[in-house]
């Protein structure tokens, strides 16, 4: 049997949270089945996820990939425009980020979308 | 884990600013269960301190976390009466100053004869040489830094250990590892040694899963019909339950709402949280990467595999400058064609700017088209091809050395009132005095955090 594959957000996907160090964030990154991590892991790239913080002057992103977890840890830098202390920015913590991750499109078998 | 051999600390506030009424369940709870349990307030953000420090400037008796009396008040005397320790790092600038007024609330519920535990020695204004020490994370290059406000060293568990030791059922501290206020009663209890590597680690773990409260029980987790939790207003803050060999559960308090699910304890033990394998605390160094998760009863999560390697040879110490100020101003606009009149107040603010000649760095933001994710020039906004939205909020953020350019800046906001476009309405603007940070590593010798532990009739 052929699977239907779908473009859908990420957010259909997968769930997130955003957290600050200075400048920097992370962005944690889990699939609500565990059987879509390896597809995770090929189509959300640090390049990807770079590519959304450009604009804002993000200069690097690195994924840590947690197996076990089924999950990744995002990082990525110079992204909060100063930080929280110097930023102009109404979040400067950055903590609605992770929906920015969120609205990524991602190709995947519909049975691993929140909402079939 | 055997019944006998559990230690249950329960989180009463995961920042300055929590939900006040949050620790009465959790504390009930440590009652209901039994068994010896303790109760950690933790209450100090990176600026938490450096605002409380120009608190203390305007008045020496102050400086210390606002609410301390309102989140102790409805849980003190029970927790004694049940002998549940509580420490807090609600001494923020002033440690001694929150002891006093946790001795006289004491006096006042008829607990003089209780011993209260002050830490100090975090702050290290006065034993650091910035020149020589080396920078650990930056925010941006700090711009013509302005004058130092606060200096203060993360302590490790060990002081508030040593209060517990003295017999002190209330510990107050300033900055410390926030994982260490929850580590230090386990070392209390069990009596771990300081290199108990793989001990320290699920103690740490426990910490950095409960610091921020009702993150780790559905608070920053949900999003309807995606992540639905019970209850959110009541939200249930959460326990952690750690045995003698080092086994770990993460519950919440009974008769509350949220929940505790692998989903939402696997995004806490990412939060802030860069290499899972090198997550640093004054305590032990974290390795995250063998940690899995199971659930083991309704709102019962069971952490397993953390690993510890040895402690930092070198504290974290941050320190903080005047930075200048902010001003914000904010305008609305709303029905047909209020995204012409929200773009036209954007550039109208930035001309007159130009015009007044003022000495500030500017944004505008057209809240309900893009802001939070926009940058300072306005990429998103400006780009924005999307269906008209139903009302446009505007805001201008102004940042600069000279307060009177920079309030001046948020005040051409006001203007807008008779001066903006047809239909501007809602004015809101103010000016606030900005602090900046940078991270420091200081040599563990030069801390000298020192334990004071008396009787509520003595502290008074």
């Amino acid at each position: 049997m052929k699977e239907v594959l779908v473009t859908v957000l990420l957010h259909e996907v997968a769930h997130s949270r955003a957290g600050d160090k200075g400048n920097r964030i992370n962005l944690s990154l889990f699939p609500y089945d565990a059987e879509a991590y390896p597809l995770l892991a090929e189509q959300v790239t640090a390049e990807k996820v770079l590519a959304l913080f450009r604009h804002r002057g993000a200069t690097g992103a690195r994924r840590y990939d947690l197996p076990l977890l089924h999950g990744f840890n995002f990082v990525i830098d110079e992204v909060l425009e100063g930080g929280v202390n110097g930023s102009l920015n109404l979040d400067g913590h950055g903590k609605t980020h992770s929906f920015r991750l969120l609205a990524l499109p991602v190709v995947v078998p519909e049975r691993f979308t929140r909402r079939r | 884990m055997g019944k006998d051999d559990v230690f249950r600390v329960g989180n009463g506030a995961g920042f300055s600013g929590d939900r006040v009424d949050a620790p009465g369940p959790v504390v009930d709870t440590l009652i209901e269960r039994g068994g010896p349990a303790a109760l950690f307030f933790e209450c100090l953000g990176e600026r938490t301190v450096a605002l409380a420090q120009l608190e203390k400037r305007r008045d020496p008796a102050r400086g210390y976390e606002p609410m301390l009396e309102r989140l102790l008040e409805p849980v003190l005397e029970k927790c004694i009466r049940h002998g549940i320790r509580i420490l807090g790092n609600f001494g923020a600038a002033n440690p001694q100053g929150a002891g006093r007024v946790v001795a006289r609330l004491a006096e006042r519920l008829g607990l003089g004869t209780i011993r209260i535990g002050v830490v100090t020695g975090d702050d290290v204004r006065d034993r650091v040489d910035l020149s020589t020490l080396e920078v650990y994370e930056a925010d941006v290059a700090l711009e013509a830094s302005g004058e130092l406000v606060s200096a203060n060293v993360y302590l490790d568990a060990q002081p508030m250990v040593a209060a517990l030791r003295e017999g002190a059922q209330v510990v107050i501290t300033g900055r410390c590892g926030d994982p260490s206020l929850l580590l230090a009663p386990l070392i209390h209890h069990f009596g771990w040694a300081a290199d108990d590597w793989p001990r320290i680690a699920v103690g740490s773990a426990a910490g950095h899963l409960l610091e921020c409260g009702g993150q780790v029980t559905g608070g920053v987790y949900y999003d309807p019909g995606y992540k639905d939790i019970p209850d959110p207003a009541n939200l249930g803050f959460p326990i952690a339950e750690v045995s003698s060999r080092g086994q770990l559960v993460i519950t919440k308090a009974e008769n509350t709402g949220g929940l505790v699910n692998c989903q939402v304890v696997k995004e806490q033990l990412v939060y802030e949280v860069h290499d899972p394998s090198q997550y640093i605390t004054p305590d032990v160094t974290l390795d995250f990467t063998g940690v899995s998760v199971r659930e083991i009863g309704r709102d019962r999560v069971e952490v397993l595999g953390v690993r510890g390697k040895p402690a930092p040879e070198r504290l974290k110490a941050t320190v903080c400058f005047e930075g200048g100020w902010l001003g914000e101003g904010e305008v609305s606009v709303a029905g047909p064609n209020c995204l012409a009149r929200a773009r036209s107040i954007a550039d109208v603010l930035r001309q007159r700017l130009r015009i007044r000649k003022l000495d500030v760095r500017a944004r505008v933001d057209l809240i309900g088209v893009a802001s939070v994710h926009d940058d300072d020039r306005g990429t998103l906004s400006s780009g924005y091809a999307g269906p008209e939205p139903a009302e446009v909020r505007i805001r201008l953020a102004a940042s600069g050395a000279r307060e009177e350019d920079v309030d001046q800046a948020a005040r051409e906001v006001l203007a807008l009132l008779t001066n903006g476009p047809a239909g501007t309405g809602g004015a809101r603007w103010r000016t606030t005095r900005r602090i900046r940070t940078q991270s420091y590593l200081v040599p563990r010798s030069i801390v000298d955090a020192r334990v004071r532990v008396g009787t509520a009739r003595e502290m008074a």
